[in-house]
């Protein structure tokens, strides 16, 4: 299966969705509509924070054009004093987002929606509902919050056995780092902040909403999830999930952040009550105020090591921004900032912060890139003080085969020296740099490596034979980075055809069995179990279908190259029958062929990353320019290779964003001030260099294809490897994100 | 969106009479690029558009035989750039009116609706300061013309009287050795808004400066014309003095914000910075080297 002459896995075909998104044919979140549909727009807190103390919606609902209106009441309350979960998200968190209940905890956090003939009218009517608000001090910044006199947010939360605003702890252990600090010859220990970055997808969230006379639901929405909106709209209407079916749209970029749901279940409810289809689609400057950006942070990172470069203790302490309620990624820098290397004593502790923001929503890799700024920055000082290379450095030290995570897992095959050999050899890093090549300009170089745990889960596949000998694959997963290429190559190789005979779907919630959100870089890897495993099912029917036509055991009978033919000359003399022979005579020979798997795929072993980064500084604009990029990774297998480098290419690129010009602005009103893509900015293309990639493809054993998760592990290198490089050119270091010019300036100015 | 009357008049007096009539409920509408997103974002909500498009003295670019330059007030940037002429002569304003949003953008963009949306860090206004354009301005009282920077009235605001509409824009003749340049800082390549803009004009002979101009923008409430700048430039050979007193003149005139687009120290600094290397530039066209 991982072989050279692979005809179709490693392919670059073209995508079964492409000719509909390049000619605009493609249905997005807000492209569907339906006869007598109707607008819902949200009225949002204009307070960071403040006490809900009543809510009158007359005015509202007696303008002509107004169908319904909704506020928290109409939403399932889920108590504060007991954790319903669904997967990480606690639906106690969940109710409060969609819909502020006792207190709105950030500027812009819904407070109420109405249903309307227009989005003018719903509009005019937001404006008409009287909230009475007891506006409370807010506190944005963790520093802040964190302090013995801040504002509180809840009560409920209890740090130390006092009313705070530290919601969870999580502590990760491994020996004893005070003993190895102690035998160390050397100490590193520095602080860093990041800023939280959102992230950034082009389609803002939208759905349309029909609930039936019958009180059934349909949904079409975009998602990273269809199963996941059905679930958490049915926690939070009580509507039961056989109730409601959720249809996957195209999806215009996720990235972590729809993973979770916004709109769905108050446009449920805006169309219970209005007995008419609703449609709501927030503008961007919505998506950036109360859609989930990710954590910023505060850390402190600490490492030990001996002369010759071995490390003996790490320590990381890491304080991460939920917003207004809990919910901060602490397992991606506690688990993840450590575990390319091994080192026997690790203490990581992560805070859960809440403060008046938006709550936080996954993103690429959540909470790993942030953790591994801090360690991958450390490392840098560690080398230049050793007068080692930097890479050497992390070669002495990669994580070994069976060594144990600081997160728990014992680790499987390691494929960490490979991706910083890579980069070693690679021409990029052995090129000499012109360090100062004009007056006023300088230039550096820098690396750093990054780690992601990878996922398994749930997933489900049919694979069906069309009465004309063709192919339908359906899987549970939307499709965010190009799966259904992939499975496309894999169904083809599997079953021997043409791939143009082959159509992948995306099924939806009543049509495919249950299947995990596509995050944690998990969907090739597990859809592509899955539909193997489909794929081998019916290539076993196929055969017996065959044996029961020659009447010889279908033990007898093999399936190469599309088509059935006897296993050697003791099976008989037969021509081969081919799939569209087999389909023709399915009926007669015991009905449809066709076969469906749903599994909880294990054995995603975890991901490795290393990046070399040459950058440009203006020294008089205080301006950061990427020059050249080179991430090198183990992929396993790429199945279609385009997808495996746009998931690295665009890691890298968000990972520059980050780290150089990307940052929420809030005024001193607790108010978000830049939210808009012209103001909270983004790299456009002329920003970056084409990023090249190095896909290793040592294959995962423990997949069928080879597969290893791609898509998280190159976002988490860059913010290193980029203050790194500026470091190399301007022998100053940041300590801080973004590294953007006012700042950057202000530190060459010294 | 409710109902928007559109007026696509074929003269300016026409336009001239029906912008009047609305008494202010009515907006001129050159390429849209500013206004439609004022109206897309609820800033505005005019009653009656006035597209100035068809009217063909808005619409062209002239040389006359004296060598000045006539910009109608909606000519695109794009139009612009295909002219045989304009950017040889004012390739400083050239690029400046090119800078502005993206190819898409370019196609639309007027360099008069960038100076009647009347933003500080317009990006084709400190180039037409420093080029010394005069605007000819009709309104119901008839025409008139004022000097470019004396146009901006604060952040939003012009010193258009009610019912007045921008005809165009007039560059004086180019003496010999004349050059212009311009140059913004933004932290992004493109598709974004200028932390500061400075734009400057010199007239060479001998290697000595005999005239110059500078704009600031970006740096405080309007877009400046920094006199003391020029002053430190004319009759110098453009000498380290002389760069550095500019530069500290374009600094000293700032009167900038701490906003999400820039802190006041940041902005100030790089006035200095953008007024050496947008002076550099400048002389090299002016002395045919570039
Ligand atoms: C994506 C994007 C990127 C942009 N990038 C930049 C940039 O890099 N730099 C920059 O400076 N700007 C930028 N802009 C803003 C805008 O494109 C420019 O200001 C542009 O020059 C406006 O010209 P217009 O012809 O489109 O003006 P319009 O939108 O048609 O008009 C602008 C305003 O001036 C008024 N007006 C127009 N013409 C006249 C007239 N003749 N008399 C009286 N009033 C008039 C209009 O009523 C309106 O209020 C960008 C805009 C967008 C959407």
């Amino acid at each position: 299966m991982n072989a050279i002459d692979n005809k179709w896995i490693g392919k670059r075909t073209i995508r079964p969705d492409g000719a509909d998104k390049v000619t605009g044919r493609a249905g997005y979140s807000a492209d569907h509509s339906m006869p007598g549909m109707i607008w819902g727009r949200v009225l949002r807190s204009p307070h960071p924070h403040a006490v809900i103390r009543g809510i009158d919606t007359s005015k509202a609902e007696a303008l002509p054009g107004v169908k319904a209106v909704v506020t928290a009441k109409d939403i399932v309350n889920f108590p504060l004093d007991k954790s319903v979960m669904l997967g990480i998200q606690d639906m106690r968190w969940m109710c409060r987002n969609v819909m502020a209940r006792e207190k709105t905890l950030f500027h812009g956090h819904p407070v109420a929606a109405v249903a309307a003939i227009s989005e003018e009218v719903a509009e005019a009517a937001c404006k008409l509902i009287e909230v009475d608000y007891e506006v409370l001090p807010h506190v944005i910044e963790i520093e802040d919050a964190i302090k013995p006199d801040a504002p509180i947010l809840h009560d409920f939360v209890r740090h130390e056995g006092k009313p705070s605003n530290i919601a969870t702890t999580m502590v990760n252990k491994l020996g004893d780092v005070d003993a190895g600090f102690a035998q160390a010859d050397l100490i590193i220990e520095r602080s860093f902040t990041t800023r939280p970055v959102h992230q950034g997808y082009i389609e803002p969230h939208a759905c349309t909403v029909s609930y039936a006379a019958d009180g059934r639901v349909t949904i079409w929405s975009s998602s990273q999830g269809q199963f996941m909106v059905r679930a958490m709209t049915s926690l939070l209407t009580g509507i039961p999930q056989s109730n409601i079916r959720a249809i996957p749209a195209e999806i215009g970029g996720g990235f972590g952040a729809k993973t979770i749901i916004y709109l769905e279940p108050v446009a449920v409810m805006l169309a219970k009550k209005s007995g008419r289809p609703v449609k709501m689609v927030m503008s961007r400057d919505e998506v950036f105020r109360a859609t989930g950006p990710t954590s910023g942070s505060m850390s402190t990172v600490k490492i030990g090591v001996k002369k010759d470069g071995s490390i003996v203790a790490a320590q990381g302490t890491f304080y991460l921004q939920a917003g207004g309620l809990p919910g901060s990624p602490l397992r991606g820098p506690v688990g993840c900032s450590f575990s390319p290397y091994n080192i026997e004593n690790v203490l990581s502790v992560g805070y859960d912060v809440v403060s008046n923001r938006s709550k936080v929503a996954a993103y690429r890799a959540p909470g790993a890139p942030l953790g591994a700024y801090a360690t991958e920055c450390v490392l840098d000082e560690i080398a230049e003080a050793l007068g080692m290379d930097k890479l050497e450095l992390r070669l002495k030290n990669t994580a070994k085969p069976g060594g144990k995570t600081v997160y728990g897992a014992t680790l499987g095959a390691i494929t960490f020296k490979e991706t910083v050999e890579a980069i070693k050899n690679h021409p990029h890093y052995t090129a000499p740099l012109d360090k100062n090549p004009s007056k006023g300009v300088v230039r550096g170089r820098g690396v750093a490596s990054g780690f992601w745990f990878n996922a398994g889960g749930e997933s489900s596949a049919q694979l069906n034979i069309t009465e004309d000998g063709n192919v339908n694959v359906t899987t549970g997963h939307p499709d965010v980075g190009g799966s259904r290429a992939s499975i496309a190559n894999v169904t083809a190789e599997l079953l021997g055809i043409d791939h143009s005979r082959i159509s992948v779907l995306i099924g939806d919630t009543s049509s495919i069995g249950f299947s995990n959100l596509t995050g944690g870089s998990r969907v090739t890897f597990a859809s592509a179990m899955v539909v193997t495993q489909s794929a081998e099912k019916v290539i076993g029917q196929l055969k017996e279908r065959a044996a029961k036509i020659w009447k010889i055991d279908p033990e007898a009978v093999i399936w190469d190259n599309g088509e059935a033919r006897p296993a050697g000359p003791n099976a008989g003399q037969f021509p081969p029958l081919t799939l569209k022979d087999l389909a023709a005579k399915a009926n007669e020979m015991g009905g449809p062929i066709g076969a469906g798997v749903q599994l909880n795929t294990t054995g995603a072993d975890p991901g490795f990353a290393t990046h070399c980064v040459d950058v440009e500084v203006d020294v008089d604009l205080g301006i950061v320019r990427v020059l050249r990029y080179t991430a090198a990774q183990d992929v396993g297998r790429a199945l279609h290779p385009d997808y495996v480098e746009g998931q690295i290419q665009g890691g890298v690129v968000q990972g520059i964003g980050w780290a150089l010009s990307e940052e929420y602005l809030y005024n001193a009103k607790g108010q978000l001030d830049n939210a808009s893509f012209l103001d909270y900015r983004m790299p456009v293309c002329s920003d970056v260099p084409m990023i090249e990639p190095i896909m290793l493809e040592i294959p995962n054993p423990k997949h069928p294809q080879g597969v290893r998760g791609v898509g998280e592990a190159p976002i988490v290198p860059p913010l290193a490897a980029i203050a790194n490089a500026i470091h190399d050119a301007l022998g100053k270091r940041f300590y801080s994100l973004p590294m953007s010019p006012p700042k950057v300036l202000a530190v060459i100015d010294g | 969106m409710t109902d928007i009357r559109y007026l696509a008049p074929p003269t300016l007096d026409e336009a001239v009479r029906a912008f009047a009539a609305a008494q202010g409920a009515a907006r001129i509408l050159a390429g849209g690029t500013d206004l439609l997103v004022q109206m897309r974002n609820g800033m505005a909500r005019p009653g009656t558009i006035i597209d100035i498009k068809k009217i063909p003295e808005m619409t062209s670019i002239s040389e006359a035989a004296d060598g000045s330059f006539w910009v109608g007030a909606a000519v695109s940037g794009a139009v612009l750039a295909e002219h045989p002429r304009f950017g040889t002569v004012w390739p400083g304003v050239l690029e400046a009116i090119n800078l502005i949003g993206s190819t898409q953008v370019q196609g639309r963009a007027s360099a008069g609706g960038n100076l009647c949306h009347g933003s500080p860090a317009a990006d084709s206004v400190p180039a037409m300061v420093a080029a010394g354009a005069v605007l000819t301005i009709a309104g119901p009282n008839g025409r008139r013309t004022l000097p470019v920077e004396a146009f901006p009235a604060g952040p939003g605001r012009t010193n258009l009287a009610a019912g007045e509409i921008l005809v165009g824009f007039t560059l004086p003749a180019r003496p010999a050795g004349s050059g212009d340049a311009y140059l913004r800082m933004i932290p992004r390549t493109e598709m974004d808004i200028a932390v500061v803009g400075v734009g400057v004009s010199l007239t060479m002979a001998g290697g000595v400066v005999t005239a110059a101009r500078v704009g600031l923008g970006a740096a405080a409430p309007t877009v400046l014309l920094v006199a003391d700048a020029a002053k430190a430039l004319v009759g110098s050979k453009l000498d380290d003095a002389a760069i550095n007193a500019a530069a500290a003149a374009c600094s000293a005139a700032c009167k900038p914000i701490d906003d999400k687009r820039g802190t006041i120290v940041y902005r100030t600094k790089v006035a200095a910075v953008l007024l050496k290397r947008a002076a550099a530039i400048a002389a090299d066209r002016a002395q045919g080297r570039a």
